[in-house]
């Protein structure tokens, strides 16, 4: 059987492009440098103020016989975590940190510093979303690649994506030219749902920002429970870039590598009498 | 069958190696004042964003009394060691006055009755750690704008400086000494005061006694405690390392309404 010939198609637009990379290096700091402001009071609480005996999230270092050991509590359960969450470090040089110097900018504990990285990455990350949505509103992209159509929400095709995402098996062909229904899904809830929703609960915790809309700060439940979802959205984010890599991989890495750096992506055309 | 353990193994030294290069890279970048200079931009651009959305008179979300903690922790100095409040302290403050001079046409010095009897302001508000925590408390004081209205501002005048009795920081040569200042605009807030009482009693000695600035739409570090003297400036440069205030000296926003 003859190589099925190959075909370049235009996928990614270069404003999507640009702004999908500005987008990873922003992201990337706004994490790490999170995680070190987060180390300077290392504990959640839901509503407008701390119960500083009440956290539902506490990591931290305490003795345990000669050893110091980390721990992390969520709710009432208690987890061992030294080495990773609450006291890590080289083997004999350990501290009391929250997250490890390796998840964080800067690596040692600096709130001012780590505040400095990320409010720098907070105005990258905003505007460059705000130029992703407005040239994506302006050219249709948003509407024309990532809205589900009536055909794409239809149970039966819901559940045949589910069904061969499940078996790694992807679109072919002409299919391959559109983004399948649960590509939309997810790219919208990050785009339209987690993206600002870090942005809004960020900017709950600001005493200005809450003069300016306390409305905004108490539809969270207060400036604690936005702090909360925060953290929350951050790891949904890490969820989803997970899940993200593992498809870029697993549908074919230099490919999908390619259209977000080119914007050509390589399909396979269907002949004619054939269905993918 | 070891290449691939060992490409995987070469991968992964590669990948950890390019990771700390990165993270030595950020630290590099922190440490040098170029590096912090230009993360720091953002700072202004917060400020300017601020100023311009947020309303000038926009009041700080007010509580009722059911919100008030119970827990309000108390941070930076909470029992200050400096002689010449441990003197005030023995008294009661019946010794204080507040001094008010600077770029100011009528200086004034003002005792606790003085303070006390002024146009004053209750508010029950939330305070916003810089660390991450909030704590709600209810507060009463003079308010800062008819004070300084008082004192009759020169022109020149552009910021509020607080100057401290308590030393944060090594010795008590005046160097660790806490200090803040704020601009205009938060100073003349229906907000902004000197507060001399703490959900109902006199303000207590962890919390700033005798006399405590509170300016609410900025984080806790901007509201400074065991006030001294305030003094009406042009500009703060001059003052301790010119930073404006006692951690921004240390590396935090002057701005410190985020």
């Amino acid at each position: 059987m003859a190589k099925p010939k190959k075909v370049l198609v235009y996928r990614h637009a270069a404003v999507t492009r640009a702004t999908h990379w500005i987008n990873v290096l922003a992201l990337t700091f706004l994490l790490m440098s999170g995680l070190n402001i987060f180390g300077a009071h290392p504990a959640l609480y839901w509503g407008q103020k701390a119960v500083f005996a009440q956290p539902w999230v506490l990591i931290g270092a305490e003795p345990k016989g000669d050893a110091m050991v980390g721990f992390t509590q969520i709710g009432t359960a208690k987890f061992n975590t030294t080495g990773v969450l609450g006291y890590s470090g080289k083997v004999g040089e350990r501290e009391p940190v929250a997250f490890p110097a390796w998840a964080t900018v800067p690596s040692y504990r600096d709130l001012a510093d780590s505040r400095h990285w990320h409010f720098f990455f907070a105005w990258l990350f905003v505007i460059n979303g705000l130029t992703y949505w407005l040239v994506g509103l302006a050219r249709g992209h948003i509407v024309k690649d990532l809205a589900p159509t009536r055909a794409d929400l239809k149970p039966k095709n819901v559940w045949h994506e589910i069904v061969t995402h499940a078996k790694l098996r992807f679109p072919k062909g002409e299919e391959a030219r559109h983004y399948n229904v649960l590509q939309k899904g997810a790219y919208l809830a990050v785009i339209a749902v987690l993206l600002p929703l870090m942005v809004v609960t960020g900017l709950c915790m600001s005493p200005g920002m809450d003069a300016f809309a306390p409305w905004v700060v108490d539809f969270f439940g207060g400036r604690q429970s936005a702090r909360t979802i925060h953290f929350i959205t951050a790891f949904s984010l890490i969820g989803f870039v997970l899940l993200h890599l593992f498809m870029v991989v697993a549908s074919g890495t230099w490919n999908n590598i390619r259209s977000m750096i080119t914007g050509r992506y390589a399909i396979v055309p269907d002949k004619s009498g054939e269905t993918a | 069958m070891s290449a691939p353990i060992n490409r995987r193994g070469w991968l992964q030294a590669g990948l950890a190696s390019a990771g700390a290069l990165a993270l030595g890279a950020c630290d590099k970048i922190t440490n040098s004042k170029q590096g912090v200079a230009f993360l720091q931009s953002a700072e202004g651009l917060t400020r300017r964003a601020q100023r311009l959305l947020v309303d000038r008179k926009a009041l700080a979300r007010e509580f009722s009394h059911a919100d008030i903690s119970s827990d309000f922790r108390p941070n930076g100095s909470i029992d200050p060691q400096d002689p010449d409040y441990l003197t005030l302290k023995k008294t009661g403050f019946a010794d204080y006055h507040l001094t008010i001079d600077g770029l100011v046409e009528r200086p004034l010095s003002l005792s606790l009755a003085d303070l006390r009897a002024q146009a004053a302001r209750t508010q029950i508000t939330r305070h916003d750690c810089v660390e991450g925590w909030s704590s709600i408390a209810k507060w009463t004081g003079a308010r800062l704008g008819p004070l300084i209205d008082q004192a009759g501002l020169k022109p020149q005048a552009r910021y509020i400086v607080f100057h401290c009795y308590d030393t944060l920081d090594g010795p008590m040569d005046g160097k660790g000494r806490y200090y803040e200042s704020i601009d205009l605009i938060d100073a003349y807030h229906p907000q902004t005061i000197l507060a001399y009482a703490m959900n109902d009693a006199a303000l207590p000695v962890a919390h700033g006694a005798p006399l405590r600035l509170r300016v609410e739409r900025q984080l806790g570090y901007k509201q400074a405690k065991y006030i001294r003297r305030i003094e009406a400036v042009a500009d703060y440069a001059h003052l301790h390392q010119g930073g404006g205030g006692f951690w921004e000296d240390r590396g935090y926003e002057w701005y410190a309404g985020i």
